[in-house]
């Protein structure tokens, strides 16, 4: 079935099954490999992006469902983002592979919460896994993207 | 692996031939395929540094990037006595090669914290020698001598102003004799080397989304495969029946390979729609029905055998007898799972004259081999590239989802991503194998410590992966932390049983350091606590303070390191404000000290442990005497990733398995630490490097450490002794029964 999307600003047009994860499709259809899959449960947040400005898990979201709908992924989050800002300049990243889900999760929470307390990041962020234990990190980089 | 023959070790710094356009240094194995043609001929790029006439200088990364900051650590040491900015280099993962052997392990493999230990005098010295061959050309171009000429910045200067960049002088370079002594750097003219300001230079990439991981891979007319694999730990494929999987959309073959039936597709969600539809009947194999009640009955009765000595003095069974008072304690550590983010997967092109694996590997040189016998090509035919990895842990030196890859390619003529899902990964892993330690310690009238008794009953990791390395029934991998015992105990006994419990071993961050540690430092605190003394003063009090050899030191630091202990002991304490008094319930402090890959570390924990005993981590204050750090910063982050790494193990881990097969499946079964578990305070203090310290390990000790620390710290603020990890309610609770509490038995 054809599905057509806007994608990073573009759009974006794809023929396959309605059911397949968005995931799927920004990876191996669009090629669009930074939007990481994790567990295919919705359980690590590695997949996360954002639908309509608020942070999804793109591996439970079927491609059926976003026609039409404006999806944003770690390559379309800009490059100045306070986000990306500060996950540079802390050095956030250990392996990686968690990263784009964990910065889209907290591109999403600064949209909605301008100075997030700690109670508020880890309310946020506690869905995203990073097995490298980058929290202490991510935390900061939040707190230092909030005041940019 | 005890069939495949590992090249003869060589000098990697060899004389070698101008390659036209570039500086040649050493020597160079383009692929595994090129090996006997590279051993012949010296033409080639060079093992560690590649300079171009455009002055682009490329730094050969020889040790797998996945996390812990090879990729800019390893390049900084390079750069410091290239003489060139590392922020300005090209860095390249390096192919299987004979040069980037890891003398610590024998292999070029990334493990075992050493990739710095290794790297640490050799990539120095390969950036001098470079640097000494780029300084020589310029002397001989300009009829000066080479004390004459000045390498800075990525160009010589010399005599009269004269200048040439590194691109202009590489092809002479290249021609120059490889200089047979090369001094280094004194530490004081190092710029690059423990600069705290250093980023890392792979964060830009893995900012933008753009780093390439195994799973992002993609080559022309690549197909996806999904895979069933047997639920039972060495099951194998009956029969099955793929009339529904291979008439669903994109679905391209369906093949059986060693361990299980594919679906190959055109993209993977349509081979794993596919997959789910597949009927396979298992022959279950040789643990069909192993259970919780049959491991834990196999470790018990295993344990009740003699095991084999590895470290022995005095007369510790006499000497427990004569013993004023004996403190006995049995531990139960279990199963854990590695559970990278990155599931398992390897893009596999195998054709008739030659195959291409791309692949998230921590052995890349092994790939080679295995796909050789998987595939009937032989592994010069076999090109390695090994992409960034979303985490290792240890699982990544097994390569068997590599030869999966391979053999479901071959079987369909076609380029195959293979891709595991969660429940894949973690139902088909390596485990860190659980074990049972029984310990008892000797403490005479004048309460001095007079004996102590160690038995370890555990499967043997080694035995499966690198049998040559067992020797006389001790796994060099399942003593450590305790084969460098750090206590005085003038006779002491330690033994160690290997039991298989049908649950396939692996290396796992840490090994048995995480083990053994927990019992050592978990029992020695029980005995402080028995004879009422303070647990860091009595640590302090009865530290071996000679300088032994041990037996058995594989990453060790070899010696007795009763003074380093102190040091970081005296120093978390101070740094910690142990000893002052905690405000609010439920609290405590604990403290636990280890030497693991030669480097000494204490932590002291401060836990809040509620009402229904669910534990908080809220502190960890470190002191650690690593020697001399390369890249600070990310020095720092392997201590902040080892902490939670492991309190996801001490806290909530543990695979259990239920009809010969593992039964946590995804992240709700197997609970990690999430952000509002990690510790709000983190804090880690260096101990100053001494002259001519080489560097400790950093990837792994910490995880063993907070884990002692926290169970400690539970005991403080309950006033109970958790034998059994994890730390979860249950078990805390299990614990509390009055009839755990150590009391000395009369003798």
């Amino acid at each position: 079935m054809l599905i057509s999307f806007n994608l990073n600003g573009k759009q974006a047009n794809t023929d396959v099954a309605p059911d397949t994860p968005l995931l799927w499709v920004l990876r191996d259809t669009l090629g669009m490999t930074g939007t990481k899959f994790g567990c295919g449960k919705a359980l690590c947040g590695a997949c996360t992006v954002h639908l309509n400005g608020q942070a999804v898990r793109s591996c439970q979201t079927p491609i059926g469902s976003v026609a039409g709908q404006k999806v944003t992924t770690i390559e379309g989050l800009a490059a100045n983002h306070a986000v990306k800002k500060a996950w540079v300049a802390l050095d956030v990243p250990q392996c990686g592979y968690c990263q784009p889900g964990q910065m889209m999760q907290a591109a999403a929470l600064l949209a909605n919460v301008k100075s997030p307390s700690d109670s508020d990041i880890d309310a946020w962020m506690s869905g995203n896994i990073c097995r490298c234990g980058t929290y202490p990190r991510i935390r900061a980089a939040i707190k230092a993207a909030a005041k940019a | 692996m005890e069939n495949i023959k590992m090249p003869a070790r060589r000098d990697f710094l060899k004389s070698s031939a101008a390659v036209s356009g570039g500086l040649t240094l050493g020597f160079y194995l383009p692929s595994a395929s090129k090996a006997a043609e590279a051993q012949a001929v010296t033409h080639s790029p060079n093992a560690w540094v590649k300079i171009g006439t455009d002055n682009a200088v490329t730094i050969m990364c020889a040790r797998s990037e996945m996390g812990q900051d090879v990729y800019t650590s390893l390049a900084m040491l390079i750069a410091e006595e290239l003489e060139v900015d590392v922020n300005k280099v090209k860095i390249e993962f390096a192919p299987p090669a004979e040069a980037y052997i890891n003398a610590l392990l024998g292999g070029q493999l990334t493990g075992g914290s050493t990739s710095v230990r290794d790297a640490w005098e050799k990539l120095r010295k390969a950036g001098a020698s470079a640097r000494m061959m780029l300084v020589a050309a310029a002397a001989e171009k300009w009829n000066a001598k080479p004390s004459e000429c000045k390498a800075v910045g990525g160009a010589v200067t010399g005599p009269g102003g004269k200048r040439a960049t590194y691109g202009q002088l590489a092809e002479a370079a290249a021609k120059m004799e490889v200089p047979k002594d090369v001094p280094l750097k004194p530490t004081s003219e190092w710029k690059q080397v423990g600069n705290v300001k250093q980023k890392r230079l792979d964060t830009p990439a893995k900012v933008a989304g753009t780093a390439v991981f195994g799973i992002d891979v993609r080559v022309p007319d690549m197909l996806y495969a999904a895979v069933a694999m047997p639920p039972m730990i060495g099951g194998k494929v009956e029969s099955f029946n793929d009339e529904r999987a291979k008439n669903m959309p994109g679905v391209k073959a369906v093949v059986q390979f060693s361990r299980g039936v594919a679906v190959v597709a055109d993209s993977y969600w349509q081979a794993k729609k596919a997959k789910d539809l597949l009927e396979v009947t298992w022959d279950a194999g040789p643990n069909a029905n192993n259970d919780m009640r049959k491991v834990w009955g196999g470790l018990k009765e295993a344990s009740n055998q003699a095991g084999a000595v590895f470290r022995e003095a005095g007369d510790a069974d006499g000497a427990l007898k004569d013993a004023a008072q004996v403190y006995e304690a049995t531990y139960e550590l279990p199963f854990l799972s590695h559970s990278p983010m990155e599931p398992m997967n390897t893009v596999a092109h195998v054709r008739a004259d030659g195959a291409t694996i791309i692949t998230p590997t921590q052995f890349q040189q092994l790939v080679p081999f295995v796909v050789a016998g998987a595939t009937g090509l032989k592994p010069e035919q076999i090109n390695v590239i090994t992409t960034f990895l979303g985490g290792g842990f240890g699982r990544r030196v097994e390569v068997d989802y590599t030869i999966d890859a391979a053999e479901i390619s071959k079987a369909v003529g076609a380029p195959v991503k293979l891709v595991w899902s969660r429940e894949d990964d973690m139902t088909h892993d390596s485990y860190r194998p659980g074990g049972l330690y029984k310990v008892a310690m000797g403490v005479d009238a004048a309460g001095k410590l007079i004996a102590y008794r160690y038995h370890g009953t555990s499967p043997s990791i080694s035995s499966r992966l690198f049998p040559s390395i067992v020797k006389d029934g001790v796994d060099p991998f399942s003593v450590e932390a305790i084969d460098n015992f750090p206590y005085a105990v003038v006779n002491h006994k330690l033994t160690y049983q290997m039991h298989d419990a049908g649950i396939t071993p692996g290396y796992w961050r840490g090994v048995s350091h995480n083990q053994n540690c927990y019992v050592v430092e978990g029992f020695i605190d029980e005995v402080a606590a028995a004879l009422g003394k303070d647990p860091i003063q009595f640590r302090i009090d009865n530290f071996e303070y000679g300088q032994e050899k041990h037996k058995w030191s594989g990453l060790s630091a070899g010696v007795a390191v009763g003074g380093r202990m102190k040091k970081v002991l005296e120093d978390v304490r101070g740094k910690s404000g142990w000893g002052s008094k905690l405000s609010g319930e439920g609290k405590g402090r604990g403290v636990a000290v280890m030497e693991g890959y030669n480097t000494v570390m204490a932590a002291v924990v401060e836990v809040t442990v509620s009402k229904n005993y669910d534990v908080q981590v809220d502190k960890v204050t470190y002191s650690i005497d690593a020697g001399p750090l390369i890249h600070p910063d990310q020095a720092r982050a392997q201590v902040e990733s080892c902490t939670i790494y492991g309190m996801s193990a001490a806290l909530y881990g543990e695979i259990t398995v239920k009809n010969g097969g593992v039964e946590q499946m995804n992240f709700d079964q197997y609970r990690v630490v999430r952000m509002n578990e990690s510790p709000k305070v983190l804090d880690v203090h260096w101990i100053a490097a001494g002259k001519d310290q080489a560097p400790g390990g950093l990837g792994e000790p910490a995880t063993a450490v907070v884990t002692a620390a926290i169970g400690n710290a539970i005991y403080a603020a309950t006033g109970v002794r958790v034998r059994r990890l994890p730390f979860t309610p249950e078990n805390i609770k299990a614990f509390a029964d009055p009839r755990h509490t150590m009391k000395p038995k009369s003798v």
